[in-house]
């Protein structure tokens, strides 16, 4: 099967193909392609091949594109910023991307922000990813040397800056809206929406931010067309996807296998199973913050709408597998005490509910946990519901819990019950 | 006009506002926190959750902040809906889990935002079991107070400090439900109007540190609708009396006037009326001796005194009432009263006034300022001479800028969203002044020069906007460049604003932001012209009418008076100490009726407790023209009472007709609006003495006042009857109608449920908006369409600094350039020590390093003190603090050498 995000990169560990290198297993080419013709056809491709943002959130990549004002009375300049902050829990595809083959992502920002007729771009990367950052900022050298950067790229006419920044920290700087802050020099509190980034992103201007993954797509839907990304996929959703999963599995790791790939096939073929003596208790499909699914799950595929009608959300696609030695009240509290640590403090709901969920289930965990502590954390996940907060990071810091509460609650009842966590 | 429906019920709102704005105004009780009607909303707290339908249909709804969302038409909402009572409810549960058990010990306590919201929802149960986060609080100055530990993490205080009044040393830090407001160090809040953060946190976090020196609850005082005094603006305020001491000032909302808002100098300068500096006794001085005497036999010795007739000369004050000066000026005769203002600031506030009612431009209330799109300031450190005018100039160069985000569909009351789209943007601002301003920041372009350079340029101005203005002759050709970029910004403007004064005390300055109004209006322009004054009621003497102070020297000297009154004023910050002491010497009887002990108190033969403006009635006109009443708030102990009381109560002594008609207030205002022209509309300032509310008085007191009994019990058991008021509709009682008083009456602001200042709310037509009845006040200057005006054509020649003298031009300070508010200990600790300030290369000619002694001499007096450096100031100009210390009397402009002060050698 065909594996474009990943083809480059080597299996062995060394470095990612330099620019040469690069060119000549086709690198580039869908610049030289998008360049020759107009933004509105790039943005028809990449929405009628059904790329959504891998990210989290799965929008309509080329849908997202469309609100951009376009023509000469578009406010200018405008942004496209690749959203390199991966610190979902759980998470590291990106990773593998920005090490492995960082010059597909300068690529694929070219061609998007040629789409939206971009000005200037932004890698905001997490701070962490310090291999990361030495490998792009040198492809980026690559790439202006080599003039697909800069003033007037191969003669098009077409100028495009890209510059690395690098985070200063938090959690919030990966939601999309407090990025934008973050790279203003301003708290990374979120923005409400309207108005989008599209009317009114960094700077006041016209922006689009988008996830690393689905960045990287790009070159190869416009080299190879949107039915060919189609049918990469096994469901309606197109492309490939890098998935991952994490946790007490044979192999931990990522593949890159066709988009709606079952839960089954991920964890049982590519992770190896469970190790010896540990069986599957649960598992949260794609990340910390998306719901448990458990082994009655295992045949639901990967993709957006079935891991939605499941009960949970595809989110980034790598999972986190919970066994049965393991503590499923731990697991969430650990999930919790990231989730109330990396609170920006804006809104009410999130600042008090996550801190007061992070410390009912500290204090199970310890043996002090009371009567009536699983009404709070119900009520909490109900109070922290979406559209009750200002943004989507108590919502999802609510998945795993209320699925846990709804999964495991015997496991919960039992810590209340005995004063203590039976696994320690 | 929208219709919304809410509980199924549909209802009028204002499709440009939000839900919460929409239901608020129709008087019903949804809580909130984050959203300010000054400063917008940005969503953060939740606390205004509602739910919203789909259509009729819809049952299940979903929440949504009221906020947030746009009062559109069709609207479907329920505040009443279960899941968002609880919802609300479980907002202050989440609030309440690190808030302290505080109320019973916290000053915010009875005035809470958070205890009103908190019964509003219905929470009452602490279901919480673990510690709550604490902090470490901060030294932020002697006026607000911190307590981080309140925090409820509304964002509110950061938004108006930094977003809304232009603060950079204050910021939010930290995170979770550990996030922090404060300074990065410990240390005075810089910005001028840090004190409305009291009234913007709607906990006890930021609390006034004045009143916590002789706290009182909000229930337990006695309140009465006021008009601060510090400055010529007018602002509204609210202050609290319990036993017989100031407590606190609060904002008293007028739209037209100070909105939501007061100035640090008018929150905290009240002390002045607590200072034991008060005189409360009236004394005598006979052979050299002072002696006390009772109030019978001072009202026999002035009417003595009083009958001499034209021997007799009073001298009027900026910073009394009409009242006061109108009945000091019958008593004496208009031909011999004069203006206690330094003459060359008379005759300025005279050329100001003509011009305003020569026309053709009116001035403007301070929203109007606050809604102009393009202004020229002309001579004005408004920060520091009319705070308030700065803050909402501050935000009127927004409103440029504002049409692009309107473009966007961005409403204007998503206040981030707004404030995202116009980044650092601003609508033109020009400020041209002798030193920096605080307003600098904002301003599109900044002139620092001399007075005379600052009117050559508003010339020149006006000049590019008309040519039949005057032109300017050696203008140099940058100046030419920022004269035609400054009119071509004012003309293409949709409601251009000048604004000038007399703190340069340069007339060219004041004329040539005439001509420059003038001219817009030529070009067809609806311009605006607006002129600070020094003090609250200084275009209220001058419409009175009064001879300039100079002549009143005169008299004396020439022996034709001698018996001088003098109202209200300390002569020596009026003139030259050599002449106010020959004035005084001279005169045989030197009368003063006032407040505190000053320098020409000390010299009185005949001293008088005046009331201030806590404990007499009175009217005020400011740099508007704006006549407003200030009412009293309590009734003062022992022999003190209103000057115009002490007057009146001589006339009748002396058998002066006034004396025996005049009886009340009322009397006086009548026979003030007859007999001076200027003044005939003073009657509808505000409802006479005989306004009823369903044959009820207004009372000072809320409902909850205690102690009325207990309060003179050790005086003597009998219970008193309340002070009657004969003079105003309101009562120094709590009994009285429980309904809301026209807004020239409101004595504070409380409705049911809304203890808090945010009660304002049920007060206005709709939010932010006007007073229900009308904002207090009423204009008296108005352009006169028949009088037909001319450009001033007196332009000053180019500014040349002398190589051996400098140009001592005035600077002033919010904190200590004002006589009453500095003997507020707050506002003294803040007063910089008297300085002379140069530019860096004129102190470096004088070999004088920052701190070094600067000796000059100024009218015959020698002075001493200390360089300070200000970039900005031009070559050859000098300048000095205004009113400091040592320092009043100066009249400035004026030339001076200057010389660095040699140390003494050590022996």
């Amino acid at each position: 099967m065909e594996k474009p995000l990943t083809k480059n990169i080597p299996s062995n560990g060394d470095g990612p193909l330099l620019l040469a290198a690069y060119e000549s297993a086709g690198g580039y080419e869908s610049v030289r392609r998008a360049l020759q013709t107009t933004p509105a056809t790039i943005t028809d491709l990449v929405t009628k091949a059904k790329l959504r943002g891998r990210g989290g959130a799965g929008f309509s990549t080329g849908m997202k594109w469309s609100f951009v004002p376009m023509g000469k009375d578009a406010p200018r300049p405008k942004y496209l910023l690749a959203n390199a902050d991966e610190m979902e829990p759980g998470t590291f595809k990106d990773r593998l991307l920005l090490e492995g083959d960082p010059h597909q992502l300068i690529e694929g920002m070219i061609v998007a922000a040629y789409a939206i007729q971009a000005d200037i771009a932004y890698i905001f990367l997490r701070a962490e990813y310090t291999l990361a950052a030495k490998r792009l900022s040198r492809a980026i050298a690559e790439a202006y040397e080599k003039h697909y950067l800069g003033r007037n790229i191969l003669g098009s006419g077409y100028s495009l800056e890209i510059y690395l920044h690098i985070s200063a920290g938090r959690y919030m700087c990966g939601e999309e809206t407090g990025l934008l802050n973050a790279l203003e020099g301003k708290r990374a509190n979120p923005r409400s929406k309207p108005p989008f980034p599209q009317v009114s992103g960094l700077w006041g201007k016209p922006t689009i931010v988008q996830n690393v993954e689905t960045l990287c797509n790009l070159p190869h839907i416009v080299n190879n067309g949107p039915n060919w990304f189609q049918n990469l996929s096994h469901t309606a959703d197109g492309g490939t996807k890098l998935y991952g999963a994490s946790g007490k599995v044979k192999r931990p790791g990522l593949w890159e296998l066709p988009m709606g790939t079952t839960i089954r096939e991920i964890l049982e073929e590519h992770a190896g199973g469970m190790r010896d003596g540990v069986k599957l208790r649960g598992l949260l499909p794609g990340g910390a913050s998306t719901d448990f699914l458990t082994e009655q799950h295992l045949d639901v595929r990967m993709d957006f709408q079935e891991v939605q009608k499941a009960g949970s959300r595809l989110g980034t696609g790598t999972m986190i597998v919970l066994d049965d030695q393991t503590c499923p009240v731990g697991m969430v509290w650990n999930l919790e005490r990231f989730f109330a640590q990396e609170s920006c403090g804006w809104c009410t709901p999130c600042w008090s509910g996550l801190n007061w969920a992070e410390r009912i289930l500290r204090a199970m965990e310890e043996g002090r946990g009371q009567a009536g502590d699983l009404e709070k954390l119900e009520f909490q996940t109900k109070f922290n519901a979406p559209g009750h907060t200002f943004c989507a990071l108590a919502p999802g810091a609510m998945e795993p819990l209320q699925s846990a509460l709804k999964y495991f609650h015997a496991d919960f009842e039992q810590h209340i019950r005995e004063h203590r966590c039976p696994w320690r | 006009m929208a219709t919304i429906h809410i509980e199924d019920r549909a209802h009028q709102a204002d499709p440009k506002q939000n839900l919460l704005h929409a239901c608020l105004s129709l008087g019903l009780n949804l809580p909130y926190f984050c959203w300010h009607p000054a400063m917008g909303s940005v969503g953060a707290c939740r606390q205004c959750a509602i739910k919203q339908f789909k259509d009729e249909k819809d049952t299940r709804g979903r929440i949504v902040m009221a906020c947030m969302t746009a009062a559109a038409e069709g609207t479907r909402i329920s505040i009443q809906d279960p899941e968002a009572v609880a919802f609300r409810a479980g907002i202050i549960e989440g609030m309440m889990i690190n808030h302290p058990h505080d109320c019973p010990v916290c000053d915010e306590g009875g005035h809470c935002h958070l205890q009103d919201m908190t019964v509003m929802t219905g929470h009452d149960y602490r279901r919480y079991s673990f510690l709550k986060r604490t902090f470490r609080n901060q030294y932020l100055g002697p006026l607000v107070n911190h307590e981080m530990n309140r925090c409820i993490q509304c964002y509110r205080c950061v938004r108006f400090y930094r977003e809304y009044a232009g603060g950079r040393d204050f910021d939010v830090f930290g995170l979770r439900d550990q996030v922090y407001f404060g300074r990065q160090t410990d240390g005075v809040l810089e910005n001028e109007f840090s004190g409305n953060l009291v009234e913007v946190c709607p906990t006890g976090v930021f609390t006034d540190k004045t009143l916590k020196q002789h706290y009182t609850r909000k229930w337990d005082m006695q309140m009465a609708p006021s008009v601060c005094v510090h400055c010529g603006l007018g602002c509204n305020t609210t202050p609290g009396e319990r036993y017989g001491k100031l407590r606190q000032i609060v904002t008293r909302y007028n739209r037209e006037v100070n909105g939501y808002f007061l100035c640090d100098r008018g929150r905290y300068g009240y002390e002045f009326v607590n200072s034991r500096q008060r005189i409360r006794q009236p004394h005598v001085v006979r052979d050299k001796n002072k002696a006390s005497i009772t109030k019978a036999e001072a009202v026999q010795h002035l009417a003595s005194l009083v009958v001499r007739g034209s021997k007799v000369i009073g001298i009027g004050s900026p910073r009394a009432s009409l009242e006061s000066n109108f009945v000091l000026r019958t008593l004496v005769g208009a031909d011999r009263f004069y203006a206690g203002v330094d003459d060359h600031q008379y005759r300025l506030v005279l050329i100001m006034l003509d011009i305003l009612r020569t026309g053709p431009c009116r001035s403007l209330s301070l929203r109007e300022v606050e809604l102009s799109d393009a202004v020229l300031i002309l001579g004005e450190d408004v920060t520091n001479v009319a705070p308030i005018m700065a803050l909402n100039l501050r935000q009127s160069v927004r409103q440029q800028p504002m049409q692009a985000s309107d473009k966007s569909h961005i409403p204007r009351w998503d206040d981030h969203a707004v404030r995202e789209a116009l980044q650092d943007a601003k609508g033109p601002l020009f400020i041209a002044s002798p030193g920096a301003t605080r307003l600098d920041d904002v301003a599109m372009r900044t002139y620092h020069a001399a007075p005379d350079d600052i009117a050559r340029l508003g010339f020149a101005i006006a000049h590019a906007l008309d040519k039949a203005s005057p032109t300017v002759p050696d203008l140099p050709e940058n100046l030419r460049a920022l004269a035609d970029e400054i009119a071509q910004a004012l003309k293409k403007a949709q409601r251009p604003l000048v604004i000038s004064g007399p703190s340069c005390n340069n007339e060219a300055v004041i004329q040539a932001a005439a001509n420059v109004a003038r001219a817009l209006y030529a070009a067809g322009s609806p311009a605006g012209l607006c002129f600070t004054v020094p003090e609250c009621n200084s275009f209220g003497l001058a419409l009175l009418g009064a001879t300039p102070l100079s002549q009143a020297f005169l008299a004396v000297r020439e022996g034709a008076a001698d018996t001088t009154m003098i109202l209200e004023n300390d002569l020596y910050r009026r003139a030259p100490t050599q002449l106010v002491d020959a004035f005084l010497s001279r005169s045989r009887h030197v009368i003063v009726l006032d407040h505190l002990r000053n320098q020409t108190a000390e010299k009185a033969t005949l001293a008088l407790p005046a009331s201030t403006f806590a404990e007499a009635d009175g009217t005020l006109v400011s740099s508007e023209g704006r006549a407003q009443r200030s009412y009293q708030i309590f009734a003062p102990e022992g022999d003190i009472q209103a000057s115009w009381q002490w007057l009146l109560d001589a006339m009748a002594a002396a058998g002066r007709p006034e004396g025996a008609i005049w009886k009340h207030l009322e009397d006086v205002i009548a026979a003030m609006a007859t007999e001076i022209s200027a003044l005939a509309q003073v009657r509808r300032v505000a409802p006479p003495a005989p306004f009823r509310m369903a044959g009820e008085k207004i009372p000072r007191q809320p409902g909850r006042y205690s102690g009325r009994t207990a309060m003179l019990a050790n005086i003597s058991v009998h219970e008193p009857k309340p002070p009657d008021d004969p003079d105003t509709p309101l009562s120094f009682s709590m009994e009285g109608t429980p309904d809301q008083p026209p807004g020239a009456l409101i004595p504070f602001f409380w409705s049911p449920g809304w203890n808090s200042i945010q009660a304002t709310n049920f007060y206005q037509t709709e939010i932010a908006g006007p007073l229900r009845g009308g904002d207090p006040g009423v204009r008296l200057i108005e352009p006169e369409p028949q009088v037909q005006g001319a450009y001033f054509a007196k332009v000053p020649s180019l500014f040349v600094p002398s190589s051996s003298q400098w140009l001592l031009i005035p600077l002033y300070h919010i904190f200590g350039s004002e006589e009453l508010s500095f003997f507020a200990p707050g506002v003294a600790e803040l007063t910089p020590k008297p300085y002379v300030a140069l530019n860096a290369e004129e102190a470096d000619r004088l070999g004088v390093k920052v701190g070094e002694q600067i000796k000059m001499e100024i009218a015959g007096t020698a002075y001493s003190l200390p360089a300070k450096i200000k970039v900005e100031l031009p070559l050859g100009i000098a300048g000095l603090p205004v009113g400091l210390s040592g320092l009043e009397g100066i009249t400035l402009p004026i030339t001076s050498v200057l010389e660095r002060e040699d140390k003494l050698p050590l022996a």
